[in-house]
């Protein structure tokens, strides 16, 4: 068994060890072994970056073993400098995720570590699938968990929110389904997605691939319009699923439009760059100004990350080397910082719940070990230089005005709505007396917040001073796919 | 004088007298469980599976009866799971029965009888035959329906299966009185070459046809025939429920491929129109009224609607373009997506028998409410039913629905990628009810405290049966590979 596959089935054995112990008797049980779950399978996935060559542009840690003969689906897997961060991020966002919840969960423990561990199999699974129908099999079945721990363990409206992400989801999906089939008819009876690169299409095909492929990734990322899931979604979600959602499962998307749209339909791509780029800059700018209004501290968070996201999808179709690396760090980065950003309101609202910004007001007077986290992580958000945060949106700037000056003029906008909407929720709930008695009541973090608050400050500080690791592991990488997309399918 | 070939319906003469010795042993039996009575035909059933199951294996096709039936993959591979489905479903049914004075000897004789006229058709080669074991599964339907003779609903239910599937029994017959018209032969092969060899009066021929698919639309459940299905379904005994909604419907997809493939394969344009009209009326209707639904079985009666539509596309895209190149595919895509339907089906009707008690139905989905906290495993076993109907992967419903996709989509023709995209759509609707109630079972709180009557037999059963439809999931290639074999061997004679 390679690397790869115990990366994605290690935690999913441990996910479906803990629905079997399954009882709230036992949660203390539970809650090592999850965390034991999610540490060896963070640790699994490390070689995957020390061992990682990042001269080479091919698929490492290959695994490829027939799985359905009758059509030729193979258990094909692989990571390239674009997805490899992407498994490491995701084993580590689970640890955080499950010590995020160790007090905070008493009820069904089990059944919400193991959602958590099995969710995080699935999502590795996504980001190493070298075969089409094997990537949709994941991607899919990411739902069923997200499904269960909205509607379990979220808020007031979570039966709401729960259906509307399943639902949107699924339709966006269903169509890259048909895409998928039509491309492995067009292939002469193959789903490797390598294969799919290399295959000439007519413009019409392409058109109607990247449009169908447009419609699940975008719903994933996601992009204006098609966005509303999302603050319904990030606000019903307990702690957990909202840090997961933001950190991870909105790559998924971003990542798809890196290995399946561009690459397969380039011509498109080109063609409709325009439309993606629009898209984004709406997202950029209309969604911050969005997040701006907000009353509640979940849905800000949740608009911002529309927003950044607007950022990588700009950086993909801006088709520069610094576009795409800048999109990717953005990507890591804004895993790191959304996460941390919707813990910290999940550290306010365990002990006051409410997320209403109204309900706070002077929080730094009685936790001030917090704040600082809160500040730093608020500051990093709205893309300060020396933080994570900076260096994606910096470069995607940079790429952008080596393509057209307007358009990067009006993206850089998005760093003074970034720092508005951040800063000001942050001067509304921290700064100032304390405004009400739940407010002074309050206690500072714990050993265990204090531990996984410094954690995600030290990773977005490291990728923010020394990006390096991060960018060379990608550039051949990007390279290559730019390269294979400046040449055109068409005949 | 054709050739008898007695050793072509050995499983089927082996089940006859089965069925007739369970009858006469019943009569001695004392037990008030009836053990006797359920292992003995349990254990005749066993047999016959493996029967099936060896025939399976040999792979070729004989004529038996003077060529009035055939043994061939496909015939033999649907007859196991026939079986099977009702060996199942027998399991599942003894304790809901014994709780509901219903355990009565005539139970287990008249679902071998049911599962006989599917064998019947399953191997028919002959227009009569295939007439024939329709009204012996139809007959021993009716009256199981109405076991409860006494229960004002259920009698309905019977006195409407009864009437609309004598209709439609009608339809099927007078279409094959005037293929017979037609053609000069009952015979199924023949009917083929007769019409491959053309001047043949095609105002009867076409005529013939939609009879004939009307016949096949009611016993597959699609609409517009489908009026009975809620009724029947939400009217019969959940044991009932169950029977009706397994073997049959293999059976349907069987006769659908003799009658339709084997023998009009020639009149694939006509007919390939009309079951396309049936299988989006089918998904429509299905997937719409399921959401309104607050009756469990009546909502799977709707889900059933949708599935079989969606089973009926795969059966559009076999002739394209007047080549039959893609026939194989298509089918057997049809084939495994029947298969897969069955055994989820199963799983789910199971599920509502264990949860009911004495007195207490559990047929509304509030009734569901809570099942979560109050039974784990049991509320995750219908999650996997649930999501494996709604086409989500790595369940093997997604698998099933893919294989359709697959056969819609590399036809190549811009007609059936239409078909694919209305499907997905459609299906899309299709995943707000089961989500529901997955909704209900996890997401609601519970009504009471009740926990299910434990029995550890049938709960273990269960698993399996969810533990089926995950593992078919997680490896779907070896069932696929069976079906496109079957299949590919069964047309290639």
């Amino acid at each position: 068994m390679g690397l790869l596959s115990v990366s994605i089935w290690l935690p999913i054995a441990f996910g479906c060890l803990l629905l079997a112990i399954g009882r709230d008797d036992k949660a203390n049980i539970v809650r090592s072994v999850a965390l034991i779950g999610a540490i060896l399978s963070f640790v699994v996935t490390i070689p995957l970056i020390t061992g990682f060559d990042t001269a080479s542009a091919a698929l490492q840690f290959s695994e490829n073993l027939p799985w359905i003969e009758r059509f030729n689906v193979r258990y094909h897997l692989g990571v390239d400098g674009i997805s490899v961060w992407f498994v490491l991020l995701t084993a580590f966002i689970t640890v955080v995720v499950v010590i995020a919840g160790w007090e905070v969960i008493t009820e069904r423990v089990a059944q919400y570590m193991g959602a958590f561990l099995i969710l995080s199999g699935l999502m590795v699974g996504v980001f190493s699938a070298a075969d089409g129908l094997l990537f949709y099999v994941f991607f899919e079945a990411t739902l069923i968990p997200m499904y269960i721990i909205i509607g379990v363990w979220g808020g007031p409206r979570r039966v709401y929110a729960a259906f509307k992400f399943f639902l949107y989801t699924l339709l966006g999906s269903l169509l890259m389904l048909i895409a998928l089939v039509y491309l492995y008819y067009k292939s002469g009876g193959s789903f490797d997605i390598a294969a799919w690169h290399k295959l000439p299409l007519d413009m019409p095909a392409q058109t109607l691939l990247f449009f169908a492929f447009f419609a699940a990734f975008s719903v994933k990322v996601p992009m204006w319009p098609v966005h509303t899931w999302l603050p319904d979604a990030h606000v019903e979600a307990p702690t957990g699923g909202s840090v997961v959602l933001a950190a991870i499962m909105l790559k998924l998307g971003a990542y798809g439009f890196l290995r399946f749209s561009m690459p397969i339909a380039p011509d498109a791509s080109h063609e409709y760059a325009w439309f993606i780029i629009a898209l984004s800059l709406i997202a950029v700018i209309y969604i911050g100004l969005v997040a701006l209004v907000q009353q509640d501290m979940k849905k800000l968070v949740a608009y911002s990350s529309i927003a950044h996201m607007g950022f990588v999808t700009l950086g993909f179709f801006i088709f520069s080397e610094l576009g795409i690396s800048g999109g990717l760090v953005q990507m890591i980065s804004h895993g790191f910082v959304s996460g941390a950003m919707f813990l910290a309101i999940g550290v306010l609202y365990d002990r006051v719940h409410s997320r209403e910004i109204a309900s706070y007001g002077g929080v730094v007077n009685t936790m001030p070990k917090f704040a600082a986290f809160a500040l730093f992580f608020a500051m990093a958000n709205c893309g300060l230089p020396g933080t994570g945060g900076f260096v994606g949106e910096w470069m995607v700037i940079l790429g952008t005005v080596k393509f057209n000056f307007w358009l990067a003029a009006l993206s850089a906008t998005a760093l003074i709505f970034g720092a508005a909407y951040s800063l000001w929720m942050y001067k509304r709930v921290y700064f100032g007396d304390v405004t009400n008695d739940d407010v002074k009541a309050l206690t500072d973090i714990n050993a265990r917040e204090f531990g996984v608050m410094a954690v995600l400050a030290i990773a977005t500080l490291w990728m923010g001073v020394y990006p390096k690791p991060f960018t060379d592991v990608m550039h051949s990488s990007v390279t290559q796919l730019l390269t294979h997309v400046q040449a055109s399918k068409l005949k | 004088m054709l050739p008898m070939n007695w050793l072509v319906i050995y499983p089927e003469a082996l089940l006859l007298v089965m069925a007739c010795a369970v009858a006469l042993v019943d009569l001695f039996v004392t037990d008030e469980k009836r053990r006797p009575t359920f292992w003995l035909a349990q254990l005749s059933l066993a047999a016959v599976a493996a029967l099936h199951l060896a025939y399976y294996d040999g792979g070729f096709t004989v004529y038996g009866m003077q060529r009035m039936v055939v043994t061939d993959p496909m015939g033999h591979l649907l007859a196991f799971f026939a079986t099977v489905s009702v060996m199942i479903t027998i399991a599942y049914a003894q304790p809901y029965i014994a709780s509901r004075e219903m355990l009565k000897g005539e139970f287990f004789t008249l679902s071998m009888f049911v599962l006989l006229g599917v064998s019947v058709m399953v191997s028919a080669n002959n227009f009569l035959v295939v007439y024939l074991g329709l009204e012996l599964m139809s007959l021993s339907l009716y009256a199981l329906v109405a076991l409860r003779r006494d229960h004002g609903v259920s009698t309905e239910a019977a006195m409407k299966y009864f009437v609309l599937g004598a209709l439609a029994s009608g339809f099927l017959l007078y279409g094959l009185s005037m293929m017979y018209g037609a053609t000069r032969s009952l015979e199924i092969p023949e009917v083929f070459n007769a019409i491959g060899r053309g001047n043949i009066n095609t105002t009867v021929l076409t005529f013939g046809v939609v009879f004939i698919v009307s016949g096949l639309a009611f016993k597959l459940t699609a609409a517009p025939f489908h009026m009975w299905v809620p009724d029947v379904y939400q009217g019969a005994p959940t044991a009932v429920t169950l029977l009706i909604g397994g073997a049959p419907k293999l059976a349907a997809f069987a006769i659908t491929i003799r009658l339709l493939v084997e023998g009009m394969l020639g009149l694939a344009v006509d007919w390939q129109q009309m079951l396309m009209v049936l299988a989006v009326a089918s998904l429509v209707i299905g997937n719409l009224a399921a959401i309104a639904q607050s009756n469990l079985k009546r909502m799977l009666a709707y889900s059933t609607i949708s599935q079989m539509g969606f089973m009926l596309l795969g059966m559009t895209a076999g002739v394209v373009s007047g080549n039959t190149l893609s026939a194989g595919n298509a089918y057997s895509s049809a084939m495994f997506y029947t298969v897969n339907y069955v055994l989820t089906t199963l799983g789910t009707f199971g599920l509502i028998m264990f949860l009911a008690r004495q007195g207490f139905e559990s047929e509304e989905i509030t009734d569901l409410a809570g099942l979560g906290k109050r039974a784990p495993w049991v509320a995750g076993v219908m999650t996997v039913f649930m999501f494996s109907l709604a086409g989500i992967p790595p369940l093997v419903g997604f698998y099933a629905k893919f294989a359709i996709l697959q056969a819609l989509v590399t036809t190549n023709l811009a007609g059936y990628i239409w078909l694919a995209i209305i499907a997905v759509l459609l299906s899309l609707i299709g995943a707000f009810y089961y989500l529901r109630i997955v909704k209900v079972m996890y997401f609601d709180e519970p009504v009471d405290a009740s926990k299910p009557v434990q029995s550890s037999g049938i709960s273990a059963l269960l698993a399996a049966n969810g533990l089926a439809v995950l593992v078919f999931g997680l490896l779907p290639g070896g069932l696929m590979a069976m079906c496109r074999d079957a299949i590919l061997k069964t047309l290639a004679t």
